[in-house]
């Protein structure tokens, strides 16, 4: 972003405040995005919880599939936006840093949103297993790799604020790169290990879905992935503002060390 | 000199290090026999000699997780004194090198232990093998590489963070577990001779693909982390 398109800074208790010119483009999109998400939610909503049929055995237990389906999923999806991110942003490190930001921005936001989607599909999960199983957690294969999900995406984020100020994202970056690999492992891990959790939904030993349950199905899947991707938007734009206003004060700290005399 | 060659240079300083003091391999000895014995007795193991063989596997692993993590946290300060991390970080060989002899060398003394620890292992936990036993000479070092091989990667990436003792088992843990409970079920099929032998040779298969994989990405990455600013 050129310089002149800032308002001036101003210094506030010691603090920089830096202000950034929003574009009013994106932000249009962005209340557009999130009213739609909001729409889809709703329709979704109504159809797990009032127009799809009771089901034979589980009766009305199995409307907490539909959100814990798409979390499920959504959270097999972001880990990759994550290493997709920590990818780009090795690549540009050296070669263009101003990119290599974005990259970073955009890793930071899918690794908190992951963590809080697997933590979800976990919590959904355990509230469908007491009652069905009887028992809150089992240290089934898909349980088990599900929480090394998320405790995979929460040592990301914890090296993220451990790691000393500098190295902070080519070393999470790296890390990334270890969780990504992880993920396959853990998918795999459906067919290497017995289970007791219902048999995957999708693929060629999938149980499928029966066709009244579809709709709600693919409205929630639908919604929550929108709801995943504007708040992946929401806390890049945050962590971008973070980065700028850094530049900004350390441009400032450097324009003082100039102008004392020497 | 070709890349062999400063791997091995490496691996002899490292060697040589430890030779001189012998502070990992004592301070890890003592930590393993440590653990066997507040395990031993926790759980009783001459009463119950089914249950010990089946829980034994996870207990040798456990104690040997822990005792390399403080092994790898030293490892890697070794380097800092003096400077010398940034001169290897100057120096015309590959970055790579330096991280294949460290973990070679982290390798021979968690193995080194193994061999002193095992007998005592098995006399303490008066542990009659059911399975194969020798497939335990092919799970042992597949499963010590795949956690030595992390944790001295990890251990660099650390190295400047703050308070590093505490965050080398926060993300070396989880990216290990799938490997811990390969190793650990691997082991304890061949202790209890309850399990296949297609399945254990199935864990076997899958942890030396764990071990390749995670080499080959260590090897790759080990420069971003040695110059990550």
């Amino acid at each position: 972003m050129p310089w002149d398109e800032r308002q001036p800074c101003a210094a506030v208790r010691g603090k920089i405040i830096v202000t950034v010119s929003r574009s009013p483009i994106l932000r249009n999109v962005a209340v557009i995005w999130l009213l739609a998400t909001v729409a889809v939610l709703v329709v979704g909503f109504r159809q797990a919880i009032f127009i799809a049929p009771p089901e034979e055995t589980m009766g009305n237990l199995h409307r907490i599939f539909y959100y814990h389906f798409a979390h499920a999923i959504l959270s097999l999806v972001f880990p990759y936006v994550n290493l997709g991110a920590s990818l780009a942003y090795l690549y540009w490190r050296r070669r263009d840093p101003l990119k290599a930001l974005n990259a970073d921005a955009l890793a930071v936001a899918s690794a908190e949103v992951t963590a809080l989607y697997a933590g979800i599909c976990l919590a959904t999960g355990m509230l469908w297993g007491k009652p069905a199983w009887g028992i809150w957690w089992a240290w089934d294969a898909r349980l088990t790799t599900e929480l090394l999900l998320f405790l995979l995406y929460v040592s990301y984020l914890l090296l993220r604020r451990f790691s000393p100020t500098g190295q902070t994202s080519a070393l999470s970056a790296v890390l990334a790169i270890f969780a990504g690999i992880d993920v396959p492992i853990v998918y795999m891990s459906i067919q290497w290990w017995r289970t007791q959790h219902p048999a995957p939904v999708f693929g060629p030993n999938g149980g499928g879905i029966a066709p009244q349950f579809v709709p709600a199905v693919l409205w929630n899947l639908a919604g929550w992935t929108m709801w995943g991707i504007f708040v992946i938007g929401f806390r890049y734009a945050m962590e971008r503002r973070r980065q700028l206003a850094e530049q900004e004060a350390a441009l400032m700290a450097l324009e003082a060390s100039l102008e004392t005399p020497q | 000199m070709s890349y062999f060659g400063y791997v091995f240079d490496h691996l002899l300083k490292d060697l040589r290090l430890e030779w001189r003091s012998r502070d990992a391999i004592n301070g890890m000895l003592f930590f393993v026999l440590l653990v066997v014995v507040v395990f031993a007795i926790a759980f009783d193991p001459a009463g119950y000699p089914t249950v010990t063989r089946q829980i034994s596997g996870g207990i040798l692993w456990v104690g040997l997780l822990f005792a390399s993590m403080t092994a790898l946290n030293q490892s890697w300060s070794r380097e800092q004194r003096n400077q010398v991390l940034e001169a290897q970080r100057m120096a015309p060989s590959p970055a790579s090198a330096l991280f294949v002899g460290k973990a070679l060398a982290n390798m021979v003394f968690v193995l080194v232990v193994e061999a002193v620890l095992a007998p005592v292992f098995v006399v303490f936990f008066n542990l009659q093998v059911l399975g194969n036993g020798w497939l335990l000479a092919l799970i042992l070092p597949l499963g010590t590489w795949a956690l030595v091989v992390n944790g001295t990667f990890f251990a660099a990436l650390g190295l400047r963070a703050r308070n590093r003792e505490l965050l080398l088992p926060l993300i070396l843990l989880p990216l290990s577990l799938p490997a811990i409970l390969m190793m650990v079920q691997a082991t304890t099929g061949v202790l209890t001779g309850d399990l296949d032998p297609l399945q254990i040779r199935s864990w076997i298969t899958q942890l030396a693909g764990y071990d390749v994989i995670y080499t080959t990405v260590c090897v790759l990455l080990f420069e971003t982390v040695l110059n990550a600013e």
